[in-house]
């Protein structure tokens, strides 16, 4: 069991002392061999997550596509391959051999770069998240801070998208896009609080151990009553940020058509959907490693856990786009601003008054 | 701590080609055959052709109400920035800082309710 739960830090471990022991027979002095040693290190750690990534977006599609399937009586996907398995590898096929249509009109700057916006902070906010033990590409003392602060960057990718294509619902798209991630933003960064009340660190790795111990009864949502509530302000938020139904108005295909992807075509178009569902499954991740405990857990290695409690999350998001209906744009900025974040607010006082009680129970 | 933001301009050129490599590989590999008709702005219920209009009149000026959601999502963001580590020293911090973000929060929630009452969180 400890060959599984520590096989990646082994094999990074590994490669490191191999790395050390190339260079010892080279010229160099020993600082420029430790640096690049870090260098080198440090590519292996982002091209694990650069491997991750579109292995989670295969999973993703294919899931959502069977799940929500099921959700509505149907099959789902099951051409390609045993059970539809190839049916993402298929999408992919063809997202690469479609035409990239740029509209005449449309400012083709702008067009061009947003689909790349939007990736970018996706990408980067995984770099503090810890996939298990010892298993963060950096781990950032301000990882809370830093997940926050990045992954606000998304609108500006989405903005751009709204705005360069030059069209009526791709703008609308755009704007609704952006006035529904900062409204919700805020009641979501309010939440953190309460975890950082409780944790009393900013660094990912050492909120996850501090919900070590009594046997995942000390996992931030175990912390009654705040946990709960931060926990479902938190996965709201998280889900309305990824534009998940029922929060999905930015892109309602039946009033805006596809929203502020409306005029994108081929790698473009599906580059929009990565970073759609990366950023569902961060928020996902994150959500688990913020309330439930990350990578802990009985038995089965670290990552693995943290795996199981992010799709567990992932399930829900999927499981509310088969069940609910959308909803109406004012009530969605209502619901942002006249109940979570005076909850989050409240959230935060109940917090800190019972924040003596939390420390006497070991939180 | 520094050397870890180092690496994190690393992990940002990283997560500029990551979505780099797959758009330039569809350049590569996808058809081109640009008509007229195929590039004009998509449009629901009108010909183009007849209507051209309709894609200048795109960029106009958009109402006062997003402006509005943006400067009380300011306001807040910011005050997040003062509660963060306020929040992660609170244990060292005692009575005295908690009577005072009390005062501070307090503030701001007196402009959203003023905000509220005078309608500006109405979508309309």
């Amino acid at each position: 069991m400890d060959f599984l739960n520590n096989l990646f830090t082994n094999l990074y471990d590994a490669i490191k002392l191999f790395m050390i022991d190339l260079l010892k027979g080279s010229t160099l002095t020993i600082d420029a061999q430790s640096v690049l040693v870090a260098l080198v290190m440090a590519v292996i750690a982002i091209s694990a997550i650069l491997i991750f990534a579109p292995l989670t977006m295969l999973t993703l599609t294919y899931l959502e596509r069977k799940l929500v399937g099921r959700f509505q009586s149907r099959i789902g996907a099951n051409r390609a391959g045993p059970f539809g398995l190839l049916q993402p590898f298929a999408d992919m096929i063809k997202f690469f051999i479609k035409e990239d249509i740029i509209p005449a009109n449309a400012d083709k700057l702008v067009h061009t770069l947003a689909p790349i916006a939007v990736n970018i902070p996706v990408v980067l906010a995984f770099a503090v998240l810890p996939f298990g033990k010892g298993m963060t590409a950096l781990d950032l003392n301000v990882g809370v801070l830093y997940v926050v602060a990045v992954g606000s960057l998304t609108i500006i990718g989405i903005f751009m998208a709204g705005f360069g294509s030059s069209n009526k619902f791709a703008l609308i798209g755009g704007m609704r896009a952006v006035a529904q991630i900062i409204s919700y933003e805020v009641p979501q960064v309010l939440t953190l609080v309460t975890i950082l009340l409780l944790s009393g660190t900013m660094s990912l790795n050492k909120i996850v151990e501090a919900q070590s111990g009594w046997g995942g009864m000390q996992w931030f949502i175990f912390a009654l009553p705040v946990g709960p509530i931060a926990f479902f302000i938190f996965m709201l938020a998280a889900f309305a940020e990824a534009g998940r139904v029922p929060f999905d108005l930015p892109e309602a295909e039946s009033e805006l058509t596809a929203g502020y992807f409306t005029e994108y075509s081929g790698m473009k178009f599906g580059m929009f959907y990565f970073a759609e569902f990366l950023n569902l499954f961060f928020l996902c991740a994150l959500g688990a490693t913020l309330f439930l405990g990350g990578w802990q857990g009985p038995f089965l290695p670290g990552w693995l856990w943290l795996l199981i409690k992010a799709y567990a999350l992932v399930f829900v998001a999927f499981w509310f786009r088969g069940t609910l209906p959308r909803f109406r744009i004012d009530h969605l900025m209502g619901l942002a601003w006249k109940v979570l974040v005076p909850l989050a607010l409240v959230n935060i006082f109940l917090t800190t008054v019972l924040l003596p009680v939390y420390n006497a129970l070991g939180f | 701590m520094l050397d870890r933001f180092g690496l994190l301009g690393l992990f940002a050129i990283a997560a500029l080609t990551f979505p780099l490599v797959p758009i330039i590989g569809a350049l590569i590999l996808s058809p081109k055959k640009p008509s007229k008709a195929k590039m004009t702005t998509y449009e629901c219920g009108l010909e183009f052709e007849d209507f051209p209009e309709a894609a200048q009149q795109v960029w106009v000026q958009f109402r006062v109400q997003y402006y509005i959601y943006a400067l009380i999502f300011v306001v807040f963001d910011v005050e997040v920035v003062f509660l963060y580590p306020w929040a992660v020293a609170y244990n060292a911090l005692g009575l005295f800082a908690a009577v005072e973000m009390a005062i501070f929060i307090g503030i701001l929630v007196m402009a959203l309710a003023y905000a509220w009452r005078k309608g500006l969180l109405e979508w309309v």
